[in-house]
Order: structure tokens, then sequence, then C-alpha cells
């Protein structure tokens, strides 16, 4: 079998476009006559918008869908805003998937608990997708999302169909609910007050703006977590994806390449340093 | 159902665990078990405040109210969590509304008998102030987080 190009985009075809929010919207992919690569939870694909750039974007659908590839993307920038408006049958360019991904693996046979921020709920998506599909495998799993608001929330409806699954508990806030939001208000971190841990066989996964990771994981560290269970996933400029490039390097790391997941133990000592 | 006792309560909340026996049989006669059902005030801005609330289940939204528009909800809190430290500060007045948004139970403890019990047995007072700090501070950080906007696009 000849292995891919990493470098070399395969054409797909944006088949489904949902609106998730204002600015955030979620894109099903397919490559008529070709095959897209399987993915593993946490991984990215390169997405390239002809002609405008190339995107690194986490695939945020079902790692077992055997035909289409899904993105959620925020629209914050030129290639971003012309991938989110996209029309249907349009064609993108997409290479990978890259880099390392949720250890699935560590979290099998133990309580699994997702933070998530904002629009890093979507890299979080497919490692709870695929722990719903392999339920008995995994111990309780509890998903704590923070948004900025009610409307900023994205997978709307799937947050509350998780909430009624089996052994799962779905806790959401948002930092300013407005005057007719019943939910809760405060940033993400509180939620984990109400969140029974147990330390020695919990994995968390915590993915979303680094401020918000540090300090989630800070907390959980304080509430008994060891660090060897705390994964993060980190974000920054990943342009060729394999480690080339050095746009993404991260200390001694690249995040294309040796992440974009972590292990807390490996850039804790990283973190909090101004200089990166 | 299992009902537990106020000592084994009071023994198991977050807030109070590793506080010896002898104190918490301190706190035990200034304490109460009490249910809250959903939209009842268990606080109002300005009022006296003279307890604080352990809660149990539920939730309390921290809010404040503006006029023509009913209250803003600064901030929820649920189980494991503190309501209310102003018992501990003079005036003793309420800054917020506390409004139940579901069933909620709570130990409610007299701000009064414990502010005495304190005067009386300042090791007391020593163990439920660095308590109090540590709230106090996580409360401050997680309003900085929430200031910081931080799911704002960065700006460039």
């Amino acid at each position: 079998m000849t292995a891919l190009d990493p470098m070399a985009p395969i054409p797909a075809q944006v088949q489904k476009i949902d609106r998730e929010n204002h600015d955030t919207f979620t894109l099903h992919v397919a490559a008529p006559g070709a095959t897209l690569p399987p993915f593993q939870p946490g991984q990215f694909d390169m997405l390239y918008v002809y002609g405008t750039g190339e995107l690194p974007i986490s695939v945020s659908g079902d790692p077992e869908a055997r035909f289409s590839l899904t993105y959620t993307v925020r629209s914050v920038g030129k290639a971003t805003n012309k991938l989110v408006t996209s029309s249907i049958g349009d064609w993108i360019g997409v290479r990978g998937p890259f880099g390392v991904g949720w250890p699935m693996d560590k979290a099998r046979g133990n309580d699994v608990l997702l933070i998530a921020g904002g629009i890093g709920l979507a890299p979080l998506r497919p490692a709870l997708y695929h722990m719903l599909r392999y339920r008995s495998e995994y111990g309780r799993i509890v998903l704590a999302y923070g948004a900025r608001g009610p409307n900023d929330m994205i997978y709307r409806g799937e947050l509350a169909r998780w909430k009624k699954e089996p052994r799962t508990q779905v806790l959401s806030t948002v930092d300013y609910g407005g005057l007719r939001w019943r939910g809760n208000v405060g940033v993400v971190t509180t939620l984990l007050t109400r969140v029974r841990l147990d330390p020695p066989h919990t994995i968390a996964l915590i993915c979303g703006p680094e401020i918000m990771m540090r300090f989630a994981a800070m907390e959980l560290v304080n509430r008994g977590l060891p660090q060897e269970r705390i994964f993060v996933s980190m974000e920054r400029n990943m342009k060729c994806a394999v480690g080339h490039c050095g746009h993404c390097q991260f200390g001694p790391y690249f995040v294309c390449k040796d992440g974009p997941v972590f292990p807390y133990t490996q850039i804790e000592p990283w973190i909090n340093r101004h200089e990166i | 159902m299992v009902t537990q006792s106020l000592e084994s309560v009071l023994r198991n909340h977050a807030f109070l665990s590793d506080l010896s026996p002898e104190h918490i049989q301190t706190i035990i006669s200034c304490a109460s078990n009490q249910r809250f059902e959903k939209d009842d005030l268990i606080a109002r801005e300005g009022t006296e405040a003279d307890s604080f609330y352990l809660i149990r289940s539920g939730t309390v939204a921290l809010q404040i109210h503006r006029p023509e528009s009913g209250g803003i909800t600064l901030n929820t809190l649920g189980e494991s969590d503190v309501l209310g430290w102003s018992w501990l500060v003079p005036p003793h007045r309420w800054h917020f509304d506390a409004r139940v948004m579901e069933s909620t139970r709570v130990i409610a403890l007299d701000g009064r008998c414990l502010r005495n019990k304190c005067e009386q047995d300042h090791e007391l007072g020593y163990h439920l102030l660095k308590r109090f700090s540590t709230l106090i501070e996580d409360r401050l950080e997680a309003t900085r987080l929430q200031l910081l906007d931080v799911y704002g696009v960065p700006a460039r």
C-alpha cells in the first residue's frame, strides 16, 4: 500500500453546513471517488481553501463515519470566513490527519472528565462519540462546558441529548447570561465543585482558550487529580502540520506533530512562561 | 431515602472538611436543615445578612436587580458551594439577591450565633476565616476570568 503524501490535499466537496451560532459553522465534507483517511479523536486536518490559504482544523465528527469528515469552524479571518461561507458543492482540499489525539486507551476503564470552553468542545466531540459508542468500556462521563453566552454555545441539541445518556453528567455555564437565561453563570472551572471526582480513577481531557485550560488544570490538581491524568489540547500557529516549518513551536515541542494533545506533565513547565 | 444526620452532613461538606469534631459540634448548635423551592428568594439585597448556607443540592443564582428588567444573574451556585459571607463582614447586609433556580437543599448557619461562638472560641473563628478567605479568593479569581472574555476573538 502506498502511503498518502502528507503534503498533498485530497479534493473534498462540502455536503452540508450547520450553523452553530453567529460566527461558528459545522461543515460536513466528502471526497467523491476517494477515501478520506480515518482519524483519532483529537487529531486535526489541514483544510485548503483554494486561492486563500490553509487552516488547521480539528476533526469534530464521529471517528467511525466512513464517508465524510466534519469540521467546526469559527470565522475569525479571511480563510475561515471563506470556509464558513462555502456553498454546498464547493471544493476544498483536505490533508491529514495530523498530530497526537486524545489518549482513549488510557481513558478506558476510567471515569472521564471533559472540560471544554467555547469552540474547544469541537475537538472533544469525537472522543465523546467514541466513548458513547463503546459505553461499557468507560466509567462515568462528565462534560463541563463553558461558553461566552447562551447564544454562543455550540452543539446545543446534542448537549441536551448527552444529558440523557446513562452514567453521563453534562454541566454547562456561560460567562454572561443576559436576562432570560435560566442556566448556570460563571466560568467553567466553577462547575468543577459540582463534580464528584474519583482522582485515582479519572482522566481529564481539556480543550479551550489557553487561560481557561491553565486554570482548569490547576483546579483539578488542587482537587487531587494527579497531573499525569490530565491532558490538554494546545493551539498554536500550525502551518506545515508535519513539524518542518517551526511555526507552532512550543518550548521543545511542535504542537502539530507532538500535540495538539499533550499530557499536562509535559507542558506544565512551559505553559506559564511568558516568553513562549 | 437515606437520611443523614446534621453532623454527618456538616462533616462531609467540602467547606468544613478537616474541621475538628469539637468545632463541628459547636457549629451544629447554629445549624439547621432548610429546603427552598424554585423562585424562592433566600436573600434580598440590602437586608440583614443573618445567615450563610452550605448548598447540598440544587442551584441558586446570585442576582442584581435592574429596574424594568428584573434580576440579572452574576453567578450561580450549586452542590458543595457556599452562599454568603456578608454575615461575617459589617454592616452584615446582603449585597445581592439569592434566587432559587431549582429545588434546593441547604444547611443554614445562623450568622449571629456563629459570630458569638467565634468571639468565644478564636480558634474556631480562625478556622472559619481561613475557609472564607479561600472562598473569597476563589470567587475573585473566577470573576476576573469572567471579565477577561476568554472566548472572544483574540486581538491581532
